[in-house]
């Protein structure tokens, strides 16, 4: 544990620009693929082809996505925004399908009875569609932040600091501890963001965790 | 007041729910359409809202056409009740209940107490409010319906098969409910069933549907009892079934009804 000892300052402020590097990946994924996955929902065709483009995005190796995406939009090759954009990339790409079934998931007899009651198309998107939406929408997200935590490590090849640095310097200086520490702090980071994004989900669906009814508890009709 | 002047529906497909279909609900009256499947009873009754738009005729609210009302707020303006309840999953009770007033700019906090208000008004524990639909049984939930429906005091109320998810002992706590409460408030209610005998305890006046809508015969409970129409008509509401055929048996004294099996029935009171 000697390196550790020495170094633990130094993974702590790794750990902090992984966050910094996953977290707003994340979020963007987020905020770009629901609304894809709520057009795709809406319109089949189109949606069939949007989510299929998505998912192939997927398949872009990384190095070439990292080299691309500075041509593309202009940033520096060894900047945050750079490692940011790919990440979302294939966030997006994760979670476009997730979300299109998401939509999908919900009632359309739930959507059609808000709608006879007196909901404008609107505010059947935002009280009906997404709050029922989430259960499904928050698992994609899961799989998604643990996928990009891990993912993050490739910034250290184009030297955008993250706990993937402790990876390469490790390798390079054959200091077997430090891989290690690189590893499973990697590992810590995606657990703690997958329990809190666990327990938002449940702090925003009350409803789904409530006992189902018993005829015999549930009582109150005269 | 709602007319329905020579309305129908066409599917883009070709496929006919309703073929010129006629009828005057007067106000603070219920009317029952009954009828089986494809009769376009339940067609005919989301007209009113604009649910469904129709093809040809138009459908009025006092005198004023339907078609030219801002479709959510005529939604709005009338209560809705649906088949499985149609609540809102995640919604509590309350919330539920609440939900037109809260659209229509109501404090959400009176419009939860007004709603508390409602909840005992259908014959529910004020206690289920908190709770959400899943948690309720299916009369409890189609209570809920109705309580959401009363919520904006509407003068219309649109009813599609609101009871036919319950059992029959539940159905019929239901429908007494909904008498009296119809009792009280004289709205002007129009109501969608298959069942005949439902049709018969609720309607003021029964409009008995054929296919794509075709009226076979309209009347008073008992005057559809009393002179079905035609074949079809007798044959709907069984006017031949044992149960319908009653006559009277002087037992001590007393006229017993009996039904077409022999079986008592009651008595009759001079």
């Amino acid at each position: 544990m000697t390196w550790l000892a020495l170094s633990w300052e130094y993974v702590l402020e790794l750990t902090r620009d992984h966050l910094l590097l996953s977290v707003p990946a994340v979020l963007l994924s987020v905020l770009i693929a629901v609304p894809i996955g709520r057009l795709a929902n809406r319109r089949r065709v189109l949606g069939g082809l949007v989510t299929g483009a998505a998912t192939l995005m997927y398949a872009i190796p990384a190095l070439p996505l990292l080299i691309i995406i500075p041509a593309v939009f202009g940033f520096p090759l060894r900047s945050s925004a750079t490692v940011v954009t790919a990440l979302t990339v294939y966030g997006v790409a994760l979670l476009v399908r997730t979300a299109a079934d998401a939509f999908g998931s919900v009632d359309a007899e739930v959507r059609d009875a808000a709608l006879a009651v007196g909901h404008s198309p609107r505010s059947v998107f935002w009280h009906v569609d997404l709050p029922l939406a989430i259960p499904v929408l928050l698992s994609g997200t899961r799989v998604v932040a643990v996928s990009t935590v891990s993912l993050v490590t490739i910034g250290a090849l184009i030297g955008v600091p993250g706990l993937g640095s402790l990876l390469t310097d490790g390798f390079q200086r054959g200091i077997t501890e430090e891989v290690a520490v690189g590893v499973v702090a990697t590992i810590v980071v995606a657990l703690v963001l997958d329990g809190l994004l666990l327990a938002a989900g449940r702090a925003l669906t009350p409803w789904a965790r409530t006992p189902r009814r018993s005829a015999k508890t549930a009582g109150g009709a005269r | 007041m709602i007319e329905f002047e020579s309305v129908s529906k066409t599917y883009p497909d070709g496929t006919v729910a309703v073929e010129e279909f006629s009828l005057v609900v007067p106000s603070h009256r219920s009317v029952v359409l009954v009828g089986s499947s494809g009769s376009g009873k339940s067609t005919l009754l989301q007209m009113v809202n604009r649910m469904v738009e129709p093809t040809g005729g138009r459908v009025a609210i006092d005198g004023e056409d339907v078609a030219g009302r801002d479709a959510v707020g005529l939604r709005r303006s009338i209560g809705y009740v649906l088949q499985h309840g149609g609540l809102l999953p995640h919604r509590t009770v309350l919330d539920n209940i609440a939900t037109v007033p809260v659209l229509n700019g109501t404090r959400r906090r009176r419009a939860r107490t007004e709603a508390a208000g409602l909840l005992e008004r259908v014959g529910l524990d004020p206690s289920l409010g908190r709770r959400y639909p899943s948690q309720l049984s299916g009369g409890q939930q189609q209570r809920v319906g109705v309580a959401r429906a009363l919520a904006s005091d509407p003068n219309i109320l649109l009813m599609d098969e609101p009871f036919g998810a319950v059992d029959p002992i539940v159905r019929r706590e239901l429908q007494d409910e909904l008498a009296r409460l119809q009792a009280d408030l004289g709205k002007t209610i129009i109501f969608v069933t298959h069942d005949v005998d439902e049709a018969l305890r609720l309607g003021d006046e029964v409009v008995v549907l054929r296919r794509h809508g075709v009226i076979a015969q309209r009347g008073t409970p008992a005057e559809i009892l009393a002179s079905p129409a035609d074949d079809f008509v007798r044959d709907f509401v069984g006017a031949d079934r044992e149960e319908r055929r009653l006559t009277v048996r002087k037992v001590d004294g007393r006229d017993v009804a009996v039904d077409g099996t022999g079986r008592p029935v009651g008595v009759l009171h001079p």
